[in-house]
């Protein structure tokens, strides 16, 4: 749906993307992730048109990106901002229709949508007398109003409590089961696990990695596995096909975090042990994106 | 374009609907009447206002002696007591002031216990100048009678060729048109740009723009701006314009039936009274071509409908030039506070061309410095409003007006190269240098 192609951007005294390029594919939920000052809000700004970028070209469908395109594409900004002495529901109405919906179809649209997230009661109040939750479901409600087939969120969980990141949560994904495509940025590992089909990684204004989530998890295995048993601690490892890694002593069992030496499969391990101690769990250890995210970002400074 | 009436329909509509605009707009004009009756009032009463002041005089000449006229204000008490023991006790004895005339060639002096006011001294002085005319004049062998008559005062009517018609010149009337036309838009130039400001910040600071400019070009966002502030000021002119007519039409009316219900006392009075002055000042009063008369009269020669558009022209075309500045202005900073050094350099052409139209323009409105004040585009609002009532050719008015159609679309895009990159900046503190780096950026 996008295709990315070598893009820079150079601010006055700092390079903020350079030769960046990926492909969304339409209905992924993308994630764009990275450190703070990695480059993602200038990105997301030349997605949306809002900067220009110095080099490089984007496409949306095929097509070079163009303002006709702009009413296909939603965006909360990471600063969250609507009118403060403009009642909710005219400025979401008034939000839709700078994206060409007309008044009528956006009220019929708003008024749906402030039911499903329960703010309907505070249709005629304006922002600045309205809970910090209730504006951000406003403002999602702005963003999505004209039924964009890209979504564009920038941090769209910071600033939300527990139970309304995951309304919204539910919402984005809801969205995305209907067939939009969500590019959103985020510092928050945790969320892109369970949320996103693939990610590009940028750090200091360059991308450094990019793929499917599951291809780069696997791409980051490295034959760990963790053992829980009960029994002795202090058993005879001699000719394990295994090193062990940690150990680590829990209430009623103990744990260890092995390592299979070259060449032999996990089950050799599991031959080796249950003769000896009493086996209460066994998994492998797959790097969480936050210690792939931590180790390249580091790999690249030292690098 | 079906964008940008969207923006100009919720700037509009926003402002209009707010409390403050509708106080403002029904309150200005009584607040204005009221304030012009006060100024006359007091004008009027001043002398009453002031303090009655008591000089003690000691007269050491006798030159003097009772020939120093008391004023409404000051009243001389003349004494024989010696200066030097008078100079200890005036105070004590309830004397603002102590006169001292010595005799022979001393200067004349006066002692107070506070400064004197200005208008005490000159007072005194013209007291004193009075007698000391008066009596060299009768020293001279010359009637003070046959001089009073001599320096009778003479009018002269001003007329002016118009078409080759002779057309009473109205001089002042055009004198206080051009006066309140330069200070309304003046006073506009300045309140209307400053919304536009403000409504620039308040989109950077609550971080609206970035949803905004995501689906309008910053251009349409400001032009749209723009004209929806303008279009407020606008509608509150109207409504001004006409809450003064229908308030001048009921004073009028009002004042025309208290003349017809106090006619049958004035000629009551008119028996009664035998003085003739006092007869001719109140069939003044009754017959309708008195001053009142007259001013409406010169009103009604001056081309009401020419000065009305031209004033809207300038008052447009001036706001919407200085109202693209203000919004560089505003998209550079992050606050209020911070626009105090960009604004200055905006003002100072408006202020500056105020300030001189009060004192230059309107006496000299067809000198050469007055001309070029009306072609340039930043100055020429207010100074060519000055010049209308004083009749301008057609051709410096035409000219005058396509400047300022052409500075406005200068300044508009040199101002929204500005924009589009200071709405986008934040905690970054411009500085000039870093405007001009931004007008540079290429879209």
């Amino acid at each position: 749906m996008i295709s990315i192609q070598n893009i820079v951007k150079q601010y006055a005294g700092h390079r903020a993307l350079s030769d960046v390029s990926m492909d969304i594919k339409k209905g992924q939920v993308f994630g764009l992730l990275g450190p703070n000052g990695a480059g993602k809000t200038s990105l997301i700004r030349i997605l949306n048109l809002i900067t220009a970028p110095d080099g490089g070209s984007i496409t949306f469908d095929g097509e070079p990106l163009t303002r006709k395109h702009i009413e296909r594409i939603g965006y909360m900004p990471e600063e969250r901002g609507l009118y403060k002495k403009m009642e909710i529901g005219e400025q979401v109405l008034y939000l839709a229709q700078l994206k060409g919906i007309e008044r009528r179809e956006a009220l019929r649209r708003a008024k749906m949508w402030f039911e499903k997230l329960e703010i309907q009661a505070w249709w005629h109040k304006k922002i600045e007398d309205l809970s910090k939750g209730m504006q951000q479901k406003a403002q999602f409600v702005a963003t999505v109003l004209h039924e964009p087939e890209l979504l564009i969120l920038d941090e769209p969980f910071s600033g939300f409590d527990p139970v309304n990141a995951d309304i919204i949560k539910n919402e984005i994904l809801e969205l995305n089961r209907k067939g939009t495509t969500i590019i959103f940025s985020t510092h928050r590992m945790e969320s892109v696990e369970e949320l996103c089909d693939s990610i590009a990684l940028l750090n200091l204004s360059k991308k450094i990695l990019d793929g499917g989530v599951k291809q780069i998890k696997n791409s980051y295995r490295n034959g760990t596995y963790m053992l829980e048993y009960e029994g002795n601690a202090n058993w005879d490892l001699s000719g394990a096909p295994f090193e062990v890694l940690s150990t680590e002593t829990l209430e009623e069992t103990n744990r260890i975090k092995l390592k299979m030496k070259p060449g032999q499969p996990q089950n050799e391990a599991l031959h080796y042990v249950l003769p000896k101690v009493s086996v209460r769990h066994f998994e492998e250890v797959v790097p969480t994106m936050n210690e792939i995210f931590i180790s390249t970002v580091n790999k690249q400074v030292v690098s | 374009m079906n964008k940008i009436l969207l923006i100009i329909q919720r700037e509009y509509l926003s402002r209009v609907k707010k409390k403050s605009f509708i106080v403002l707009t029904f309150l200005v004009p009584f607040l204005f009447i009221g304030m012009i009756a006060l100024v006359g009032f007091i004008a009027l009463k001043s002398k009453d206002l002031e303090d009655e002041k008591k000089v003690q005089v000691i007269d050491e000449s006798g030159l003097y002696k009772n020939q120093l006229r008391d004023t409404k204000v000051i009243t001389f008490v003349y004494t024989d007591a010696n200066y030097e023991q008078a100079k200890t006790t005036f105070i004590k004895e309830g004397y603002n002031s102590l006169l001292h005339i010595p005799a022979g060639e001393g200067a004349i002096e006066l002692l107070s216990e506070k400064k004197p006011s200005a208008s005490t001294i000159e007072t005194v002085e013209s007291s004193l100048s009075h007698a000391a005319e008066a009596r060299r004049l009768a020293a001279a062998g010359i009637d003070t009678g046959v001089l009073a008559a001599a320096q009778k005062r003479i009018e002269i009517k001003a007329k002016q060729i118009k078409d080759g018609e002779e057309q009473d010149a109205q001089t002042y009337t055009a004198y206080a048109i051009g006066l309140l036309s330069g200070l309304l838009i003046y006073m506009c130039l300045l309140i209307y740009g400053t919304q536009v400001m403000r409504g620039v910040i308040e989109e950077k600071v609550s971080r609206i723009i970035e949803v905004v400019i995501s689906s309008v070009k910053p251009m349409q966002l400001m032009l749209g701006k723009i004209i929806g502030v303008g279009l407020v000021g606008l509608t509150q002119f109207i409504l001004w314009i006409v809450m003064s007519v229908v308030l001048s039409g009921g004073a009028a009316m009002i004042m025309e039936k208290r003349a017809m219900d106090a006619t049958p006392q004035i000629q009551q009075v008119q028996h009664m009274a035998g003085n003739k002055e006092e007869l001719k000042q109140l069939n003044k009063l009754q017959q309708p071509d008195g001053a009142a008369a007259e001013i409406m009269k010169s009103i009604e020669n001056i081309p009401v409908t020419y000065t009305i558009c031209c004033f809207l022209f300038y008052f447009l075309f001036g706001y919407f030039i200085y109202s693209a500045l203000f919004a560089a202005v505003g998209s550079a900073v992050d606050n209020e506070t911070e626009t105090q050094q960009f604004i200055l350099p905006i003002t100072l052409p408006i202020i500056f061309t105020f300030m001189l139209s009060q004192s230059f323009i309107i006496n000299n409105p067809d000198s050469s410095l007055s001309v070029w004040l009306s072609m340039i585009p930043l100055t020429s609002p207010i100074a060519m409003m000055m010049r209308i009532p004083f009749g301008v050719p057609w051709w410096q008015l035409a000219a005058s007006m396509i400047l300022l159609v052409l500075g406005f679309i200068f300044t508009a895009w040199a101002a929204a190269r500005i924009y589009r990159v200071g709405i986008l900046m934040y905690g970054k503190k411009a500085s000039y240098k870093e405007l001009i780096k931004w007008f540079m950026y290429k879209d």
